[in-house]
């Protein structure tokens, strides 16, 4: 039996070109690109030609380009470097209610040290409420932090709008945009934005390896301090097989965004489509707006840990936003923030669809849903929408 | 490694994997003594039980019948909404209390939450509150009917 997998919103296979360029720089140039001699410059020119890759992607400037650890350590690097490097100009920081735990935990934690944080709400389908941010804002906010696109139920905000907001009242704006760069233009100046992350395992490449933009003249303190590397703004060895592994990765996932889009909408509305057939079943997240490989439905009256279970056993990967597969037994953030219960946040199912999904697994796994609702819902007593049975 | 070694569900948030044993896979795969909702309504029980809340993220629901010294549990069905724990552990105590003819009552009283846990191989610390539920319905369906021993009634289905 073929394995399935569907968890591409969780972590994506390499593609083979992007092992490919990243092998010799293991163990052929493997230099580091700080040292004097021929093998460390052969390293700095593989970086920076990485960089420039990237900086045309994103339609900036190549230093406006630092590579980092990874999406967390990207987002944590903007919202701490702001705060901090901003801090006589006000202590004030906006974000919304279904960020990532990145971003939500950075400001748990910037609120410790007394910064402010206001988190905005979110419509019925996931948009963040425009209104309600700008009426939070004040004189003493330094930052907006709103990701692109959701992770868990896939919906995509308004980041131009967000960002001509931000820029009237002269306000940096980052945001997080690790689950958008396969299938949107992250072209910097559309987006107006001030600071963006991406990272490599949502786009078939390595892992522990991501970005951040940081617009020329934006005032930010390093995370990371150490021998100078990313002209002060990151510190440690430049991990260089993975630097240039994103950078093709990067090309790549943009070459065939408007093709791949096409491609996965289908199928993921012929998903949508056929689970909703069930009766009893929401979507979450916006229809329409939503990334073009993201399904999440919630089934009423089962358990997603339940539900997760018999998919493991067809070999058919996916995720769930019920508290029971979560180690603090809290139902996902995001589900509750679009206003699910408790009770129906628990049936929910993530399906995130990739590059290699074919048709005849859709098929399949609407045929496998069909029977294994069928059969949670024969032994459960609860019957959400008329209350307990 | 074998697929059988690995650990079966990662927690959200990453820290912790769990295992589930072969039995309590056995009992979720193929669940023992589970009523269906045709079933409910010619099934004639003497006792009827409900713990949890949807909103928690388990609720079990538990039929007994009584043998006609008034002694033993013949038979218990089950409905449950939850995940594998929640589900393997009530098929588990169903199985636990009817057994070898059926459970005395007063033993069935004293059924703790580590006789299933035991039975079941163990399940993940995480887990160990679905197995709670377990005898919390049983206890609740004893209750029901011994209150309808008496004439009074806890719940009506």
């Amino acid at each position: 039996m073929k394995e399935i997998y569907a968890d591409n919103a969780a972590t994506t296979k390499m593609r083979e070109e992007v092992i490919i360029e990243m092998k010799k720089f293991y163990s052929v140039e493997y230099g580091n690109p700080s040292s004097f001699h021929y093998r460390g410059l052969e390293a700095k020119r593989a970086v920076e030609n990485a960089r420039k890759k990237v900086a045309e992607i994103l339609n900036c400037k190549e230093d406006e380009i630092v590579f980092t650890g990874g999406g967390t350590e990207s987002i944590n690097f903007a919202l701490k470097g702001i705060a901090f490097a901003n801090r006589e100009k006000g202590m004030h920081i906006i974000t919304s209610k279904i960020e990532h735990p990145a971003v939500l935990n950075s400001c748990k934690w910037l609120e410790k040290q007394g910064f402010e944080v206001s988190y905005i709400d979110v419509d019925e389908n996931g948009i963040v409420k425009l209104d309600e941010l700008k009426n939070n804002i004040r004189e003493d906010t330094i930052l907006i932090s709103m990701m692109s696109a959701n992770n868990e139920i896939g919906v995509i905000q308004p980041i131009g709008e967000i960002g001509k907001i931000a820029r009237d009242k002269e306000i940096y704006f980052h945001t997080d945009a690790c689950q958008i760069a396969g299938a949107l233009d992250i072209d910097v100046s559309k987006l107006r934005v001030d600071l963006l992350t991406l990272n490599g395992s949502k786009i078939y490449g390595p892992k522990g390896i991501g970005i951040l933009y940081i617009k020329q003249g934006t005032n930010i303190e390093p995370l990371i301090h150490g021998g100078g590397q990313e002209r002060g703004l990151r510190g440690g060895t430049e991990n260089v097989p993975a630097i240039v592994g994103f950078a093709k990765a990067l090309e790549l996932a943009q070459d065939e965004r408007l093709k791949g889009n096409e491609r996965l909408i289908k199928l993921r509305d012929k998903l949508i489509d056929s689970l909703l057939k069930i009766k009893d079943t929401k979507l979450n997240g916006h229809r329409t707006n939503r990334l073009p490989n993201n399904v999440n439905i919630s089934f009423f009256d089962i358990e997603g840990e339940s539900i997760l279970l018999h998919l493991n056993e067809k070999e058919i990967y996916a995720s769930t936003g019920s508290a029971c597969s979560s180690h603090n037994l809290e139902p996902s953030h995001v589900l509750l923030a679009i206003g699910l219960s408790h009770d129906i946040a628990h049936g929910s199912i993530r399906f995130s669809l990739g590059r290699d999904i074919k048709e005849e697994d859709i098929e399949y796994i609407i045929e496998i849903m069909h029977k294994i609702v069928e059969n949670l819902r024969k032994i459960s007593p609860v019957k959400i929408k008329g209350g307990l049975k | 490694m074998t697929k059988e070694n690995y650990a079966d569900l990662k927690s959200r948030g990453g820290e912790e994997s769990w295992f589930y044993s072969k039995t309590v896979k056995e009992h979720f795969f193929n669940p023992k003594n589970f009523i269906s909702d045709e079933e409910i309504s010619n099934y004639k029980y003497d006792g009827l039980g409900m713990v949890g809340s949807p909103a928690c993220g388990d609720v079990m629901k538990v039929w007994i019948k009584i043998d006609e010294k008034g002694e033993k549990i013949k038979e218990l069905k089950w409905q449950t909404f939850g995940c594998a724990s929640a589900i393997a552990s009530t098929s588990m105590l169903s199985v636990m209390v009817t057994e070898n003819g059926g459970m005395k009552i007063e033993k069935a009283l004293k059924l703790r939450p580590k006789d299933i846990l035991k039975r079941l191989d163990g399940l993940p610390k995480i887990k160990i509150h679905c197995s709670v539920l377990g005898d919390k319905a049983l206890r609740s369906a004893i209750d029901d009917y011994l209150k309808r021993k008496n004439g009074e009634k806890i719940y009506e289905d």
